[in-house]
């Protein structure tokens, strides 16, 4: 049985002019150890699936679906049972590791808050902990003893590695982790995070826009345009040979250096990404699509197998069996 | 590839239309209560350290490196919003102080964040137009600001006159910039890393606009970026800086495809791609302006001092003590490091007919 296992999530929020719908419909699965990348742009709904898997969006948020970590629905978790299942079973990592910390306390109380909290060790236990998990993230034992200010960006975020390892969680959400950052040290956390992905069997879900970066980090691959999954594959041939033309057009934006392709000829799309209130009608991609035809418009494409363990929602894709998701 | 095309593509004019000489920039640091009175210095951040910098008319001038190596301070210097502490910035050979105002017209920045760049109370026209308010620029007002918006990609330019910038999407917004900026008719686009904030698909449609107003216009631009794909998607020539200094400077074929600095090497090594992660990454974090290093300023991160390279070329005490500056190795080609001296130098002396400069 797969770890997570997401069914029909679907989340709005709410907003003046009625619910907005951030997720339409995803299902995703992740077994042990392995590595799903969620890619897509600003407001195509990935970060809201972040939080809603471990439910932390804001209370006026609609969300429906299922959403099974180690076999129980979290979605329909009693409060006590969600608290365990946080940080113990399901960790997050956020991309704000600048102000994700306590400027007033020290770092290993704040990485032995959760083990404390969560019962799973004494205050003993927990201080000793600490200075292994610093360790692991590549920061010195003592560096437990400084306030958040005396670290650099890239420590912080280290430090909230660190801290999402805490309760040993099987799952690592890990929400634009290295964005923030400058680009060598957003080499140094990617690194970092892929090794202890592997040392520790962890199944992360890594979410970023760069899809350069979940290439190299991710066994597969998701796409998520308009709160949908457009494409999902094996990362390598949902970069390199994209079945959706959006897919295609994302990855153009990440131009591979020394080939004369892309020499002075930038990949983009027109237009922009859809406003989640008025959605085009049929695809919600054909207004950018370069190859939209007068079908697209009227169908909304389910995801079509484009090859075994690749599917695509595009009319394009030249399969006639659709896998039942997404509409 | 051949040289002769090469140099055709990153020379249209030989003439340099904007040169930074030398330029030195220095911040001097907050002294604390303590030391104030003890009489210790505050500390002096030298951002930049001794760059100098020609771009021709047409040619676009990537400047990159890690956050905190001066290619931001380098660019609002060459603005005009940093006044250098030495050397000195010249448009069309003349010191720009002379004539600050003028220069302001004829070189514009665009800011990396659009949102942050206008004014949220104005209406599109009204940002746009307020740059031919101030310049007191003759012509009709109206219809410069049309053709303004147009040349940015805004069409109809009518339909956005009245828009407010929370309601234009953030390509658009970065559109209205420049639209801002083009409607002065400048010769120079400064660009500090334009595209970062955008969306991944967005981005590549404001590159195409930048490449189309420099084939349109003839428009020079220096992109300040991180990103060395984009320096690849758009740019002629590329400088990497380090630490205050460029370290590398060349066409854009040769510096990203054959670096011959180690620094450069390792910016492009992290570059993600398929398949890697195999790749050496640089220890440490961005280096601190106001303590620089002795010898050359990379050598305390340099994987060929650490791995033994530079010590098995003879040139190890060289990189620890020898501060260098850049040296022309191939044709166009310059970089400031012992080791590719050493070893492509000879070369370089037959190839170019240059010698290196008498520092080393």
């Amino acid at each position: 049985m797969s770890l997570l296992t997401v069914n029909d999530l679907r989340v709005e929020y709410a907003s003046s002019g009625g619910w907005v719908p951030a997720v339409r419909g995803v299902d995703l699965t992740l077994d042990r150890g392995q590595v799903l990348g969620l890619a897509g742009e600003s407001g195509c709904g990935k970060s809201t699936i972040a939080h809603a898997l471990l439910r932390l969006l804001p209370p006026e948020t609609r969300v429906r679906g299922e959403v099974f970590l180690n076999g129980q629905d979290v979605l329909q978790l009693k409060p006590g049972r969600l608290r365990a299942v946080r940080w113990a079973e399901g960790a997050i990592v956020f991309q704000g590791a600048m102000h994700a910390l306590n400027p007033v306390r020290r770092i290993r109380d704040q990485l032995a808050e959760p083990m404390i909290l969560h019962g799973q060790r004494s205050d003993k236990e927990a201080h000793l902990r600490v200075g292994e998990l610093l360790e692991q993230v590549g920061l010195p034992a003592k560096r437990g003893a400084d306030y958040p200010h005396e670290f650099s960006g890239g420590q912080r975020q280290r430090v909230m590695i660190a801290m999402a390892l805490a309760c040993d969680p099987a799952l690592l959400i890990a929400d634009e982790p290295t964005t923030a950052l400058d680009v060598m040290v957003q080499a140094q956390v990617l690194n970092l995070l892929k090794e202890l992905q592997e040392d520790l069997g962890l199944a992360m879900l890594f979410i970023t826009h760069d899809l350069s970066v979940l290439v190299e980090v991710c066994d597969r691959i998701a796409v998520m345009y308009a709160g949908r999954i457009v494409e999902e594959g094996p990362s390598d041939r949902v970069f390199g040979a994209p079945a959706h033309p959006y897919t295609k057009a994302l990855a153009g934006a990440f131009p591979t250096i020394g080939d004369p392709i892309f020499r002075r000829a930038p990949a983009g799309l027109g237009g922009d990404p859809p406003d989640p209130q008025a959605l085009p009608t049929g695809c919600p991609f054909h207004p950018r699509c370069p190859q939209a035809f007068d079908e697209c418009p009227r169908v909304d494409p389910p995801l079509f197998r484009a090859e075994e363990g690749h599917v695509a929602a595009c009319l394009l894709v030249p399969d006639d069996q659709p896998q039942g998701v997404g509409a | 590839m051949s040289r002769a095309r090469d140099r055709r593509e990153t020379a249209p004019s030989s003439e340099a239309l904007l040169e930074a000489r030398d330029v030195h920039v220095s911040f001097t640091g907050r002294t604390g209560l303590l030391s104030g009175i003890s009489g210790r210095a505050a500390p002096v951040a030298r951002a930049v350290d001794g760059v100098s910098l020609a771009v021709k008319q047409g040619e676009i001038v990537a400047l990159a490196g890690e956050s905190g190596c001066g290619k931001t301070t380098l660019a609002r210097t060459i603005m005009g919003l940093e006044r250098p502490t030495r050397g000195d910035v010249f448009y069309e050979g003349r010191p720009i102080r002379d004539d600050l105002r003028g220069y302001r017209r004829r070189v514009q920045m665009v800011f990396q964040d659009p949102t942050g760049a206008l004014n949220p109370r104005q209406t599109i026209y009204e940002s746009v137009a307020e740059g031919l308010r101030i310049h007191k620029l003759p012509g009709v007002e109206e219809s410069l600001v049309a053709d303004a918006l147009t040349r940015a990609g805004l069409r109809p330019a009518e339909r956005f006159f009245l828009l407010y910038p929370h309601e234009l999407s953030g390509g658009q917004r970065q559109r209205a910039v420049i639209a801002g900026a083009m409607v002065l008719n400048p010769k120079v686009l400064v660009a500090d890393e334009p595209v970062s904030m955008l969306d991944a698909s967005v981005r590549g449609e404001i590159l195409r606009l930048l490449l189309q107003l420099r084939d349109d216009f003839g428009l020079s631009l220096i992109i300040v970026t991180h990103d060395l794909g984009l320096a690849w998607t758009v740019a002629d020539r590329v400088a990497v800086m380090y630490l205050g200094r460029i370290v590398e400077e060349g066409p854009a074929e040769r510096v990203l495809t054959q670096p011959l600095h180690p620094y450069t090497r390792a910016l492009l090594d992290i570059v993600p791609e398929a398949g890697g992660l195999e790749r050496p990454v640089l220890k440490g974090e961005p280096p601190d302006p106001s303590n620089i290093p002795p010898g050359c300023r990379f050598h305390p991160r340099c994987p060929a001092v650490a791995g033994g390279t530079a010590a098995d070329a003879g040139v190890e005490s060289l990189c620890r003590n020898e501060d260098l500056g850049l040296v022309e190795l191939r044709p166009g080609h310059m970089v400031a490091c012992h080791l590719a001296l050493k070893t492509h130098g000879d070369a370089a002396t037959a190839d170019a007919g240059g010698s290196p400069v008498p520092n080393v």
